[in-house]
Formats: C-alpha cells, structure tokens, sequence
C-alpha cells in the first residue's frame, strides 16, 4: 500500500479525494436520516483537530472518548490519531469504579463525553481521576448550568479559526503520523481481574481492514449498521477501519431503542451480530407467528420444512434439483422474502456472528432463508481478526480457516496460539501481562483451546485452563460438551467431569419451565424440582437428548471419546448463591467437584442410585437441608467407525 | 459544574379570590396565589381538595362565580379552553386523554393544530401552504419527541403502551403546542421510582431548556418538595398554605391536613 495511506486519517483523506461527494456515514436525527459526504467528514475532522490542538491536545496524549455511536465521536477519534495522539474509546455502559479505574490507568487528561449522562459519570469521576482536566460534550442538552465544560461545536468553531491561523498546521500534523504509531487503546472487558488496555497500531489495523474488505469484497457500495459499543474491538474494526478502507457508508441509529427499526430502514449489506441478538430476532418472529391465523402458520410451517432442506445448499452454490429449486423459490416468494424484510436484513451480503456459541438450528435457520451468515474469531488483542469462514465454506462448529496473513498453530496442551502482524504492541503499562501472552517466538497466547477438523477448520472447544485429558490421551474439554447438551430446550446446566478418567459422566439441570411443560402436557405429576427431576419419564427424555449429542460426538475423531456414558440429574438446582455458579453464570467446576464427590464416585463406580444430602441457602439468607436418592443411568455411546459408516 | 440555580421571573398569572361552586358544594373558597414566569409552581392536598378544579378554573374548562385571574396583565372573566390554549397555556389530565387507537406521531401532532392556517381542503390535497406547515409541524414534534426520548415508539398505536409511556406521550402532545405555561394534572400517578425519577427530569428539562412556567398537582411530596420552587396547599377548596417547599413543609397545619390530627 502507497506511503501516503500508512494511518487512518490518511486514509480518510484517501477517501475524500477518490469519493468526496458519496455519502461516508449518516445520522437519524429527528426522524430523518441526515448524511455526510466524505469531503465534509473530512472538513469537520479538521476542524475538530484543530480545535482540539487549540486547547492545548498534543502528538502522544490520550483522549477517552465516552457515549453512543454518533457521528462527531467517530471524527473524534479520527481528529485525534490526525493529531498523533490515542483516543482511548470506553464502554458507555461501564459502573462508575471501572470508568474511573481505565480513566486513571490510561492517563486521561482530555475526554469527550456524547451527553450529560456521560457528562455526570465524568464529573463524578473526577475526585478519583486526577488527571482528567478537559471535557468536551456532543449533545447540549441538559448541559447549560454545568461549568467548565466545552462543547464540541465551540472546539470546531475554535479549529477554523485556528486552521485561518495556522495554515499547513493540519497537513504537517498528518504528515508526521506513521504506521507504527499507537493508533488506539481498547480496554478488554475484564471478565478476569481489571480491564487491560490493549496497544494496537495503525499498521495492525489497516492491515486487517484490508484484508477483511479483500476477503469478503466489500466496497463503497456496501451499508452498515453501527450499533455496538465504540470500545469494542469489534465495532472499531467492522464500522471504523474497514468504513475508511472500503469507503463504505455507516449509519448511526438514532437511539439504543430503535436498532430493530433503523436496521429495516438501512438494509445493511454487512452486519454483525452476537448469537444473543439474532436469537432475540428469531424468538420475535416466533411469538408473532403463534398468533398469526391458521393459513399463515401452515404456510410457514411449510416454507420452513423445504427452506431446511434446501436452503443452506442453494447458499453455498452446491447442486439442488430443478423442483426442488422451483420450491425454494416459490417459499422464497412467500416467506423468506418477506420474512428477511421484516429483520431488516433484505439486502445482506456478509453476516457474521461470534463471540459466543451460536445453537445449530439458530445458525441453520438464519442460512436457510437465505441470509449469508458466518462465523469468524478473533480477540482485541489480534484486531479482531484471526480465522474467518469464507463464502460457500460455512460449517457450524468451527470458526474457519486461518485469516490472511495470520500464522496459527496450536500448543501441546491444545491452546491456540497466533503470531502475524495484527498482533498488539502490549498491555499499557503492564510488561508482565505483555510478557505473559506473547512468548519467546512471538507467539499471543489466546487462551482458548481448539484444534483442526479434516477441512483445515479452527474449532475453538474451550478455555485452555478447563481442557483437561482423558486416561487414553485423547482431548477432553468439558465445555464443549456442556455447551452441546445445553443446546437442547430441557438442559439447562451440566457439568462434564472426565480429566484423568476413562470415561465421561456429567450432572443434568434440567430447565423446570420446559421440562415442566412437557410433563404437564403428557398428564405426569409432580410436586417440585426435586420430584420431577427423578421422574423415569424424565430420565429417559434426558438420555434420548444425551444419546443424540453421543452420536454427533463420535463422528468426530478428536472428541469421540467425550461421548457422556453416565449421568445423573442433580436434585437441586445449581446457583450462584450456593457458590456453585458464578454471578455470570459459569460453572465453577472445582468447587462442584468437591461439593458432589460423592456422587462423582458413584457415577464411576458404576451404582445405580446414590443417597445425597446438601445444604442449600434460600433467597430471604435461610439454610436448609435437601436429601434425595439420585438415580444413575448409562448412555448409548458409539464407536466412532460404525458410526462413520451409518452416516 | 454542579445543579441548577433558577431564577423565576415577573408574576405572569394572578389568581385573586376565586371561589367555585357546584349547586351547594363549594369547590373553592376564596382561593388566591400568584405564578411567577419561568417557575415550578405545585398545588398539593388531600384527595377532593379541589387541585383539578384550580387547574380547570387556570385553563378555563371551569368558570368561578367570584374572584378574577389576570395573566399577562389582561384580567379575565368567562373564558374557554381554546383562548387558555391559544394565548400559551397547555395541559395534561389527571386520567389520560389521548387517541388511544392513533399513533403516539399523530396524537403528538394534534398538539400543533392552533398552529395549523391551512384550509382543511388545502390540507386534503396536502398542497402548497398546507405541505410548508405540516413540514415545519412534523419537525418540530420530532423535536419534541427527541426531547422526551420516545423515538423507538414513534409509529406505536398509544393503546398499545405502558401507562408510564402513555403519560409521556400526553406530556409531548401538550410541549408539541409551543406552551408559555403548563398544567400538569399528577403527571407521576401510577408510575413505579424509575419512571417517576424520569418524568421529573423530563419536567426539570421543560423547564430549563425552554424556559416554560409549569404549574402541577402532584401527591409524591419527595417529588414536589425536590422539583418546585413554591408550593400552595390545599385542603377542602380552601388554602392553608402558601410557601416555598421547605415552609410549607414546617407549617403545622399543612402538617395536620396531611398527616391528620387526633380529634
């Protein structure tokens, strides 16, 4: 790539000579979307650099940028790294102790704030934060008695007049930035221990936005819909990097409420989303079409049935026979159509999804009415960007193949490891845990575990410290097959125990509500959780499920071994106020291990039932005793051959 | 950079010995207080103390038989609700009064129809003038609705909203007007801690930002003594009390009407 596009704001003036009068990012305001070319982006990111280098901002500060996706957030950003300094962006829904602990640890004298509701959080902060000495707002609203404050109109009206004053003051600026420079600090979310801000620079990130547009062809033609958190990663690359590389248009909703509206009116051709969101998507379909008329819900049911079979075959450009494709595409003229017009998702050329593990039937529906969604991998501390599924490749359990330009293998104890150029400079201030991650060859430590299918995918199984080993060798990652039973409706927790052992047994929750209704509705009684739980009826709807994950389990070689041969269903429910979940609701496998020994045991010694007592803890803080006889039963396992031959 | 400091202005409304009968029940006795411009202004009392009437008696649904308002230095006597309106007063009620089968847009619109010159014809063909105000109109509903955060309910039937929205959406309808005063009949009634704390910084914003003299009934005393700068109390149509919160709030018998007292 040329000299003169080495750091975004570069690019961004790219963007303005090549395309000026195209619109570059659009705003409802007022019920009407306002839009910006690229020329004017690039206008009023000089003059908020200007004003900001009037108010004293220098090459090398840090600037935490706070609010909703709006445009003047993003040009600051982009004045910013103009100026050579960091702009440190910040989760806008972050508790008071965090916001001041990253405004503190990332040395923040300068802050932008979207409104008064970010303004109060800042001014707040301020005892704690010594630092912080400048705060800029977006929206006036509200604001007009708080002193000290500056707003960022009154900054941009101070950079023309400073511009007037300064003439090649800007160009220099941007002529003095280099790809190496820190183009940014994203703070990782801190689901372990305090958020670390991860040093990423403008080489990293371009070349990732580039190779990312390369890959899945995106142009100045394509639309997205920003809606995530600024200070994610994911929202930095998607509606941020690869806006200014392709030169694409991004649109900001008009508020955190109207996504689902302003997602219809925009018709992005490019879309992420977490499994959460697309699952929300699904289940409002759903409880619309339980009231829709009869006629309606047959034709659905219908549309569906031949969508399932078809739908992800005509995707991926695999050979479907004539009538059956006229099917299709009478289904498509009745339902799908219609139906992705109704998700706002009429025009998608690229979805991708991640972060969590998406349910199978959540993933093959959303392919089967046509919507080109993938999977992909990656973490801040890689840009976002490691294995990625191409189009027409797309395989449910795995993340895809190695992205462009990253080098990937995996370690002994099945940990992924990564090396290449979007790897991060380091934590801030932190070489222990910079020295921690990247090892002697280079090497990020991501912590997940994972390994290779046949094709050359990336599944990732697990979090590297759950990974254990069975008695023959083979890989055991609780985990994953925790996520494969919870998957059915009527598991609602299970824990997989199997580390050094021979085989793997595992402890069943069922979920009350849905067991509960498919009990009511086969007339079978029952007074409680407890009661219901040791029901044969139950046990066996359980192991039918169990069975099922079996033979999934045995038709892959690396995990066949983890088919479950015994379960039991636990006599009470776990929960985090008995220690046995975390507040997040994580399973924390030791300290169950140690609460059910007994129970392990008897799963192992191969009993049939055993007698339990536990002390469980009520909401008002009460104490009292829960005893069962909990009974035990085994699981069709498969060989993983035969099965190979069956299917 | 901390909280506000009002400063309220002229008195703008006067309201001197007004009295209000129905048959033989007397609503209002000889009631008299003053509205400054710009001020939060509460009336407060137990139930039947004759809030509501004062605030129809303001806006003219009422007409007292005795006593005289002057607002704006014009003294008034027998006066309807759309003069109240068109010289700058608007409300909400105490049981909301909006189409419930409209969208939460079109009720917001209603608020603008004293603002509306075109001919209904005009208006049916949606040409020339008609088009220029049903433009400016909608832009400044949209204002309204930025202003009060009810975008994603925009094209929402009001049937189909939770009360605490509904009572949003009336208090949009009555901002859509452009009011120089305006009455809110208990615009907190019914709402849990979270939509009362919005609404009061939805009242606070009201009137800061377009400088507006609000005049409400409330029964949350937290609400009333946190947001109004006087309070007058009421207690079977006659007043007992006159003052800033924290005077009212001393006064032993406003204390007594409120709290009762052992006969």
């Amino acid at each position: 790539m040329s000299e003169t596009m080495e750091t975004l704001p570069r690019v961004l003036l790219h963007q303005a000579q090549v395309r000026g009068d195209q619109p570059a990012i659009r705003e409802k305001d007022l019920g009407i979307w306002q839009e910006w070319t690229w020329r004017q982006v690039a206008d009023e990111v000089r003059a908020l650099a200007c004003g900001l280098a009037a108010n004293g901002f220098k090459r090398g500060m840090h600037l935490a940028i706070i609010g909703d996706n709006r445009p003047r957030l993003y040009w600051t950003m982009l004045a910013v790294q103009a100026l050579g300094g960091v702009p440190v962006p910040m989760y806008q829904d972050a508790p008071m102790a965090e916001l001041a602990y990253v405004l503190n640890d990332g040395a923040i004298v300068y802050a932008v704030a979207e409104d008064q509701e970010q303004v109060d959080k800042l001014v707040e902060s301020l005892d704690e934060v010594a630092s912080l000495k400048h705060i800029f707002y977006d929206d006036p609203r509200g604001l007009r008695n708080y002193e000290g404050l500056v707003a960022l109109d009154a900054i941009q009206e101070q950079g023309r007049a400073f511009d007037r004053a300064h003439p090649g003051f800007y160009e220099r600026e941007l002529a003095a930035g280099k790809a190496d420079d820190i183009a940014i600090i994203l703070y990782t979310s801190g689901t372990t221990g305090k958020p670390k801000g991860v040093l990423q620079t403008h080489g990293s990130f371009l070349m990732v936005g580039r190779a990312g547009c390369a890959f899945d062809r995106l142009g100045p033609r394509d639309r997205v819909l920003c809606y995530l958190p600024m200070a994610w990663v994911g929202d930095y690359l998607f509606s941020y990097t690869q806006w200014l590389v392709a030169g694409f248009s991004i649109n900001c909703p008009e508020s955190g409420a109207t996504v689902t509206t302003d997602l219809r009116e925009i018709g992005p051709t490019y879309y992420f989303a977490p499994p959460r969101v697309f699952e929300n998507l699904l289940t409002q379909v759903m409880i619309r079409m339980d009231d829709a008329c009869a006629l309606k819900k047959w034709m659905f049911r219908t549309c569906m049935s031949i969508a399932k079979r078809y739908g992800a075959e005509l995707l991926d450009g695999r050979k479907v026979r004539l009538v059956d494709r006229a099917k299709y595409w009478l289904g498509n003229l009745l339902v799908y159509a219609p139906l992705r017009d109704v998700l706002g998702l009429s025009r998608i050329r690229v979805a991708y999804t991640a972060g969590a593990a998406i349910s199978p039937d959540l993933f093959r529906f959303y392919r089967s009415i046509g919507i080109n969604i993938k999977q992909f991998y990656g973490s801040t501390e890689t840009c976002g960007y490691t294995c990625l599924q191409d189009d027409g490749d797309v395989k449910l359990d795995t993340v895809g193949k190695p992205a462009p330009g990253v080098e990937l293998k995996i370690a002994s104890n099945s940990e992924v490891l990564v090396r290449g150029p979007m790897l991060l400079q380091g934590y801030y201030k932190r070489p222990d845990a910079t020295a921690e991650a990247i090892d002697m060859e280079g090497y990020f430590h991501t912590g997940d575990a994972g390994y290779f299918d046949d094709a050359g995918h990336l599944k990732i199984v697990d979090r590297a410290k759950d990974v254990g080993k069975l008695a023959n060798g083979a890989l055991f990652a609780p985990n994953y097959i925790e996520n494969k039973l919870k998957f059915s409706p009527h598991v609602k927790e299970a824990v997989a125990f199997g580390h050094g052992r021979d085989e793997v047994c595992a402890f069943i929750n069922i979920d009350i509500d849905s067991v509960g209704n498919w009990a009511e509705r086969r007339g079978l009684a029952y007074a409680g959780y407890t009661d219901l739980a040791q029901k044969p009826d139950v046990y066996d709807l359980i192991r039918g499920y169990i069975e099922g994950v079996n033979a999934e389990l045995a038709l892959d070689p690396a995990l066949s071994s983890s088919q479950v041969h015994r379960f039991l269903i636990l006599h009470k429910e776990l929960d985090p106020d008995d220690d046995e979940l975390t507040r997040t609701r994580k399973v924390r496998r030791g300290f169950i291990a140690d609460k059910y020994r007994i129970l392990i045991e008897a799963l192992y010694a191969g009993r049939a039932s055993q007698h339990i007592e536990t002390q469980v803890k009520f909401e008002d803080g009460r104490t009292g005793m829960v005893s069962a006889d909990l009974r035990i039963e085994t699981v069709t396992t498969y060989p993983a051959a035969a099965m190979r031959k069956a299917a | 950079m901390a909280d506000v400091g009002r400063s309220t202005g002229e008195v703008i409304l006067k309201l001197e010995r007004i009295s209000l009968a129905f048959g033989g029940v007397k609503a209002l006795t000889d009631i008299s207080f003053d509205v400054r411009e710009h001020e939060i202004r509460a009336i407060i009392g137990p139930n039947g103390a004759g809030k509501s009437s004062m605030l129809n008696v303001i806006n003219g649904v009422y007409q007292p038989q005795q006593g005289t308002i002057t607002f704006r230095g014009q003294v008034r006597r027998d006066m309807v609700p759309h003069q109240a309106a068109a010289q700058g007063i608007a409300r909400t009620f105490q049981n909301i009064a909006l189409f419930k089968g409209m969208t939460v847009l079109d009720n917001i619109m209603t608020g603008r129809n004293l603002k509306m010159r075109a001919t209904i014809i005009e208006q049916a063909i949606h040409f020339g003038r008609a088009r220029r105000e049903e433009l400016e109109n909608r832009r400044k509903v949209e204002e309204v609705i930025d202003f009060l955060e009810i975008q994603h309910i925009r094209k929402t039937p009001v049937g189909r909203l939770p009360y605490g929205l509904q009572k949003r959406v009336e208090l949009a309808r009555a901002l859509a007007a452009e009011p120089s005063m305006l009455l809110l009949d208990e615009p907190m009634a019914g709402m849990n801690v979270e939509e009362k704390q919005d609404m009061c910084r939805f009242v606070l914003d009201v009137n800061e930002q377009y400088g507006t003299t609000i005049v409400l009934i409330e029964h949350d005393m937290g609400v009333v003594m946190d947001i109004s700068d006087r309070v007058v109390v009421l207690d079977y149509g006659k007043k007992i009390g006159d003052g800033t919160p924290d005077e009212v709030r001393a006064d032993p018998v406003v204390i007594d009407a409120y709290l009762g007292v052992a006969h």
